[in-house]
């Protein structure tokens, strides 16, 4: 039995080992493949889609997307386990979407806490809860995205409305899980005062959420759009400044929460 | 549980003055000690060696220029002008006669020559001919060694050349009893000796030598203090005046007797730093642990409240600004490989002592304040790391390395300690270690240890292999047979075992060659006075006077060397994608990437050789055509189609530095062809071979001079330096690449490996990114890695890596949630990056 939770298989498409800014410590990441979000400034548009696809990359072109086991994925995550001990640090699993794939996700997060690995997620939460409570006693810290307090504009730039994310958020931190919450903060989307302290009031008004993180736009994803043979809709938006970062980190931590830039 | 201060302290005006004023101008050639030296040689030639070289060591002392710089605390230059260099025909001379007209104007450390000190080193140097190190030592070695040296298998050229150097003295025994203690010692084993005993002559010559070269010492400390009592009474300012006079009450008791204070502590070790290379040219004369043997004078001043801590951090820093005012010329193909002027002054903090204890305290903290204050690349700071390393001291250093400066190098106590022991070394003393130059450690006070010796390119006997020993129509090489007649990748690895072990072979023999050369010609008699138990035995460190011998050549190019067998056996024995012999042509050829004219030469010989084997005459018209094609490429359509896909598939290939066990534990085999061999030797001073695996940056100019090989490295490219993987075949992060340096076996290279990271500084924003990146290093060490250091790069090299990307294939930018490798994003995004670190 234990054998065959071990053998159920999911389509990642990236790995990334020495990941220090998403969660405590030294991390490795597993990028899960397929998202029902279209962020217009997703950084990962080779996530997005659920089916193995081939983007170019300087030229050549790429696989993206692979199915592993959770046992394979386990040996990859153990090469690095002396550096999650000395550091506090552990797994996380992002995107894609990593709640869309819960069989799988639920198994991998399960086996690293029978070997004594932190666990983390990094989500929009836009999935039914049910699912989500079949994470949630295997998850250390989730990571959350409150992306915009305003339901059209939120379906504007990421193609959903809102209500089901902020409602996930309520109850996910009802049920005394550590969350924090993270904003990316997209100039022509979300980017003013009132927009970042609006997200930060209602982060405040979550139970137990102590942390928010304003992640600030960046265009590293840009070449992938060109990859996949898609346009970049935000190639005019320009990451915002150091000093503006500052100011909104001011204004979120009126809110009585412990802010930070960056993960 | 220690206590330590572990706040910063802010760096005094005068630091920076110091440091101003060091860098004001170009460093100069001074003839003096060259004159000085030669003129007593001159006069004692009837005498025997070791008496000569105290005897010249006085003179020299008596009558060099001596000179208090402006602002100073900390007095005692080798040189009038500031960061200038004084020169040591006794060693070799010839190749700066030939430089005289181009050393200013080089591109590696240029020094300014005067037409004045050229005409007198010229009137010196016909003198020494015939007499110095180097030609005697060329005269003792094996012709067949010569030849690999000419050829470039290894080279031992800096002990070759210069004085030796890679020693950590018992400064703390000077602090404590001065050389007056000395003369005592060395007086009262002279008492104990017979006229009639059989070694009589020797030892009491030796010690008469100590003697007078402690003698010589103290005499010149109190020309000092004259020098200090004249500037006191001629300055108008009365702060200076003072200080004038307390610096000439320091040097009016000390290095001659013990110190009594943590001020006089900081004049008497420099004094002894400074003669040490006065007396020799060897680079690497190590301070060791300074924060251990200068804590009791700093600790006894801080109680009895004869000191703040702020003057304590003001003289550290007029230390390490003395310790850049050093400086050494070197010929001008030795100074592109060890470019920047460097000394390798290695001075170490933390880690345990004798008893197994912590030993950090105040000291070990204001050390990397004083590195953070001065940002120069003298000291080279290292710092100990051990289980019970207290975190603070470990984040301090995290700090220090944050600043880019690549300082400092941190060691790995759990590693280190047993390799030496399972080197002879007692357990107290191995515990006691400190680091010489790059990476070697040793026993202070106890220990000549030959660190630097040779540095043999592991790549070249793969290259004999496929040529059956011979390099450019001589057989350089053994003879292991036809490349194209073995049939087991086993056989292959044995012919380059046999290979490595006949040149290893060579290596040891010109080592030992210049050994001998250096105790028959250039005892030193000041510095074996400080080093155990040269006064016990009666004899020079040179002789073999020390407790520890030993012999440290290294070897490097680790990572071309596993990815190159491992290609080998993977595309040649298991997949059958091409024969040796194909795979030989395909070498020749630099897999089809162009052949410039050392290659063109070399195909011309092979090509001219094998006519003549076959019995062919062949004229001097029909060799210029050979080589007018040869250059030209004689590689068609079809063979660059079948280059290329080889090329493809040899990257295609796992490669070291990936946390790919298979690979990784090839490496830990071809590590073995170098580090074990070399155990079963002994040198001339009764000590044992111990192999290093670093390169220092020798694997650039070594690089050079070594054709393709069969990891896809072309023709001339640098070798991989140290342990470290190939520069851009570790793609899997930082974490990956440690796992497979790791599974080396660091132990049995005892005389150290090198272990170099690059990070961009976000990954050490932040107390965060310290604290990770203190985990980093710790991880590492728990796998029993040994030494790792780190290139934060700085937005200047973030631009560097756009104009020069293949040389930073790894960069790793980490930004805000995403992670990527800074040459793979266009060019906007890059701006993009570095516009965003200096907003950092």
């Amino acid at each position: 039995m234990e054998m065959d939770k071990k053998a159920v298989t999911g389509r990642i498409f990236d790995i990334q080992r020495f990941s220090i800014h998403d969660g405590p410590g030294i991390r490795t990441i597993i990028f899960l493949k397929g998202c029902r979000l279209r962020c217009k400034w997703c950084c990962n548009p080779e996530s997005q889609q659920q089916e193995i696809q081939t983007m170019k990359v300087q030229g050549k072109d790429k696989i993206i997307g692979r199915d592993v086991t959770v046992e394979e994925m386990m040996e990859e995550i153990k090469k690095d386990y002396g550096y999650y001990r000395r550091s506090g640090g552990g797994v996380t699993l992002s995107g894609g979407e990593a709640l869309l794939q819960p069989d799988f996700a639920v198994e991998l997060l399960k086996a690293c806490q029978d070997y004594g690995i932190n666990t983390a997620i990094e989500t929009a939460g836009f999935t039914s809860f049910d699912i989500i409570q079949r994470y949630l006693p295997y998850i250390d810290t989730f990571l959350m995205d409150i992306k915009h307090m305003d339901s059209k504009k939120h379906e504007q730039f990421t193609s959903q409305p809102n209500e089901l994310i902020l409602e996930n958020a309520r109850k996910i931190a009802e049920a005394g899980t550590n969350l924090i919450i993270r904003v990316p903060v997209v100039p022509t989307f979300n980017h003013t005062k009132e927009e970042i302290m609006e997200i930060a009031r209602f982060a405040k008004s979550l139970p137990g959420v102590k942390e928010l993180h304003l992640l600030p736009y960046h265009r590293l994803g840009q070449d992938k759009y060109e990859g996949l043979g898609r346009k970049y809709e935000l190639a005019e938006v320009v990451p915002p400044d150091n000093d503006y970062m500052q100011q909104l980190l001011e204004a979120a931590s009126q809110s009585g929460l412990q802010c930070q830039i960056g993960g | 549980m220690n206590k330590y201060y572990n706040g910063e302290i802010e760096k005094s005006p005068r630091i920076t003055r110091l440091v101003d004023a060091l860098f004001a101008k170009m460093p100069q050639i001074e003839a003096d000690r060259a004159v000085l030296l030669t003129e007593s040689y001159m006069q004692t030639e009837k005498e025997p060696i070791i008496t000569r070289r105290a005897k010249s060591f006085e003179h020299i002392l008596k009558f060099i220029p001596i000179v208090i710089r402006e602002d100073e605390l900390i007095v005692g230059s080798a040189t009038i002008a500031p960061r200038s260099c004084q020169v040591f025909p006794e060693y070799s001379y010839a190749w700066l006669e030939q430089e005289f007209e181009t050393v200013a104007t080089r591109s590696a450390d240029p020094f300014e020559i005067s037409e004045e000190a050229k005409e007198t080193l010229h009137k010196v140097y016909c003198y020494w001919n015939g007499k110095t190190t180097s030609e005697l030592a060329s005269s003792y070695m094996a012709p067949e060694a010569k030849q690999a040296i000419d050829h470039n298998i290894f080279t031992p050229g800096n002990y070759f050349y210069n004085g030796i150097g890679h020693v950590t003295v018992n400064y703390a025994k000077i602090l404590a009893v001065g050389y007056e203690g000395i003369i005592g010692e060395a007086q009262e084993a002279l008492a104990k000796l017979q006229v009639s005993d059989m070694d009589y002559n020797k030892r009491s010559r030796f010690l008469e030598a100590v003697i007078l070269s402690c003698k010589a010492v103290i005499n010149y400390s109190q020309r000092y203090a004259m020098l200090a009592l004249e500037e006191a009474k001629k300055s108008n300012d009365p702060v200076r005046k003072a200080e004038l006079a307390k610096i000439a009450q320091n040097c009016a008791r000390v290095p001659r007797y013990g110190a009594t204070s943590f001020y006089e502590a900081c004049q008497s070790f420099w004094f002894v730093q400074m003669l040490l290379q006065v007396e020799s040219s060897g680079h690497s004369i190590s301070p060791g642990r300074f924060d251990q043997y200068m804590y009791p004078y700093y600790e006894a001043d801080l109680k009895a409240g004869k000191i703040t801590r702020e003057f304590a951090q003001e003289l550290i820093d007029c230390i390490w600004v003395k310790l850049n005012d050093l400086n050494k010329v070197r010929d001008a193909a030795s100074a592109e490989g060890f470019a920047g002027y460097s000394l390798f002054q290695n001075l170490i903090v933390g880690g345990q002592n004798a008893e197994g204890m912590d030993a950090t305290n105040d000291l070990s903290f204001l050390c990397i304040e004083a590195s953070m204050h001065v940002m120069l690349p003298q000291p080279s700071l290292s710092v100990r790391i051990w289980n019970g390393t207290p975190h603070e001291l470990f984040i301090k250093a995290a700090k220090l390395t944050r600043t880019g400066i690549g300082l400092p190098a941190y060691y790995n106590d759990e590693v280190v300690i047993p390799s030496l022991q399972n080197r002879g070394l007692s357990l107290a003393d191995a515990r006691d270690y400190n680091i010489i130059g790059c990476v070697e450690p040793q026993k202070s006070g106890k220990t000549d240890g030959w660190h630097d010796a040779a540095f043999f390119n592991m790549c070249r006997p793969l290259e004999l292999v496929f040529s059956n020993g011979m390099d450019q129509g001589v057989q350089v090489g053994a003879k292991t047979g036809e490349v194209e007649n073995m049939t087991s990748f086993e056989e292959l690895f044995e012919a380059y075992q046999k290979q490595m072990n006949y040149l290893i072979g060579l290596m040891v023999n010109s080592i030992n060659a210049i050994d001998v050369a250096h105790a028959e010609r250039c005892p030193l008699p000041f510095q074996s006075s400080m080093v155990e138990d040269c006064i016990g035995r009666g004899k020079s460190m040179q002789e073999g006077g020390a407790v520890y011998n030993f012999t440290g050549p290294q070897g490097f190019g680790i990572a071309n060397m596993t990815d190159s067998l491992y290609a080998i056996k993977k595309l040649v024995f298991e997949e059958k994608k091409l024969t040796l012999g194909e795979f030989k042509k395909a070498l020749e050829m630099n897999y089809g990437k162009g052949v410039d004219t050392v290659l063109a030469e070399k195909i011309t010989k092979e090509v001219v050789r094998s006519l003549v084997t076959a019995g062919r005459k062949v004229t001097e018209k029909e060799i210029t055509e050979i080589y007018k094609i040869a250059l030209e490429s004689g590689v068609s359509e079809a063979d660059h189609k079948k280059y290329d896909e080889l090329l493809e598939a040899i990257n295609e290939l796992p490669k070291y530095g990936n946390d790919v066990a298979e690979v990784d534990l090839f490496a830990r085999e071809v590590a073995y062809t170098y580090t074990k061999p070399l155990e079963n030797f002994r040198n001339p001073r009764g000590g044992q071979y111990q192999a290093g695996l670093y390169p220092v940056s020798a694997n650039v100019p070594l690089g050079a001079q070594t054709g393709a090989t069969p990891d896809g490295r072309l023709a001339n490219r640098p070798v991989a330096d140290g342990v470290s993987p190939t520069s851009g075949k570790d793609t899997m992060g930082p974490t990956a690449a440690a796992n497979s340096v790791a599974k080396l076996d660091h132990y049995i290279a005892s005389n150290g490996t090198l272990f170099n990271q690059k990070f961009h500084p976000s990954a050490l924003s932040g107390v965060k990114g310290l604290e990770n990146f203190v985990a980093l290093i710790r991880s590492f060490f728990d796998q029993k890695g040994s030494h790792m250091q780190f290139n934060v790069v700085s937005r200047d090299t973030l631009l560097e890596a756009q104009k020069n990307p293949e040389k930073y294939k790894t960069l790793v930018v980490r930004v805000a949630g995403y992670s990527a490798l800074f040459t793979s994003l266009s060019r906007s995004l890059q701006e993009d990056i570095i516009a965003r670190t200096e907003q950092h």
